[in-house]
């Protein structure tokens, strides 16, 4: 095999971004916020078990505008490599390699990743009524 | 001519000395997830603002127990296995490489292990 016709790894100085590069970068960002945000569940479920008046300050912290911004920002995150996890299951099983194909399934990972997200704080804040 | 000994193709774990593990090990933990996390974003939804007792009364139930600590283990595995890949592809000072990869381990380790006990404490409280 001549060197020329090997794949190579994107030049970054020189690349044109695509949508499917654009995707395949924002999930591992979304994999390495998601990392930092279990931080925040870890701080949230052992709050729930030091008593009521840490869980209060815990509660009052993610319900602050900083807070809700965060979390709406980690279900954001968390719907995208959700969808986009399982995109990346099928190739794994050896379907959708073809280009139209790769970029009609990365346009159905950002819909549902909108849908489900804006549908989990509509149905939150509807249970509720608010934080 | 292979200049891999006899013994190392039968092994078959390669320059890594792990073969497809890692590789493997993120996609179990992948599919696991796919369940645990829609039962996990609903579950969040559902407690949007909730007091101290109704947080309680979710995390001591058995079965929300049962599959906070399988998010969790499965999650925190997950993230360091992926964490792991991140640091190797940008990180290319040997040392400051395995130090990392420690620190991010041991993190992943000690907040998997805070987060089931915290969970198996209200469980085990009532």
């Amino acid at each position: 095999m001549s060197a020329r016709n090997r794949p190579l790894s994107p030049h970054l100085q020189v690349y044109r971004p695509q949508m499917t590069s654009i995707l395949s970068i924002t999930h591992r960002l979304t994999g390495v916020a998601l990392a930092l945000g279990a931080i925040l569940l870890v701080y949230w479920l052992a709050a729930a078990a030091s008593g009521a008046e840490v869980f209060e300050d815990a509660r009052g912290l993610i319900g602050s505008w900083i807070g809700r911004l965060a979390l709406f920002g980690w279900t954001l995150a968390l719907f995208y490599h959700l969808c986009n996890g399982i995109r990346h299951l099928f190739w794994d099983a050896g379907h959708g390699y073809a280009l139209p194909d790769a970029e009609r399934s990365g346009w159905a990972v950002l819909a549902a990743t909108v849908v489900l997200t804006l549908a989990a704080w509509i149905a939150g804040y509807a249970m509720r009524g608010g934080v | 001519m292979s200049l891999r000994s006899p013994l190392g193709r039968v092994r078959g774990l390669g320059a890594a000395r792990e073969g497809v593990g890692h590789w493997w090990h993120q996609r179990l933990t992948s599919i696991a997830l796919v369940p645990l996390t829609i039962w996990f974003a609903a579950s969040l939804v559902s407690l949007i603002g909730a007091d101290y007792f109704t947080m309680r009364e979710w995390m001591g139930s058995p079965l929300a127990a049962g599959l906070l600590i399988l998010f969790l283990v499965a999650g925190f595995y997950h993230a360091a296995l992926g964490l792991q890949v991140v640091i190797e592809d940008y990180l290319h000072h040997e040392g400051a490489k395995i130090a990392l990869l420690m620190a991010v381990n041991a993190l992943a380790l000690v907040l998997a292990l805070t987060g089931v006990l915290a969970v198996l404490s209200v469980l085990f409280a009532g």
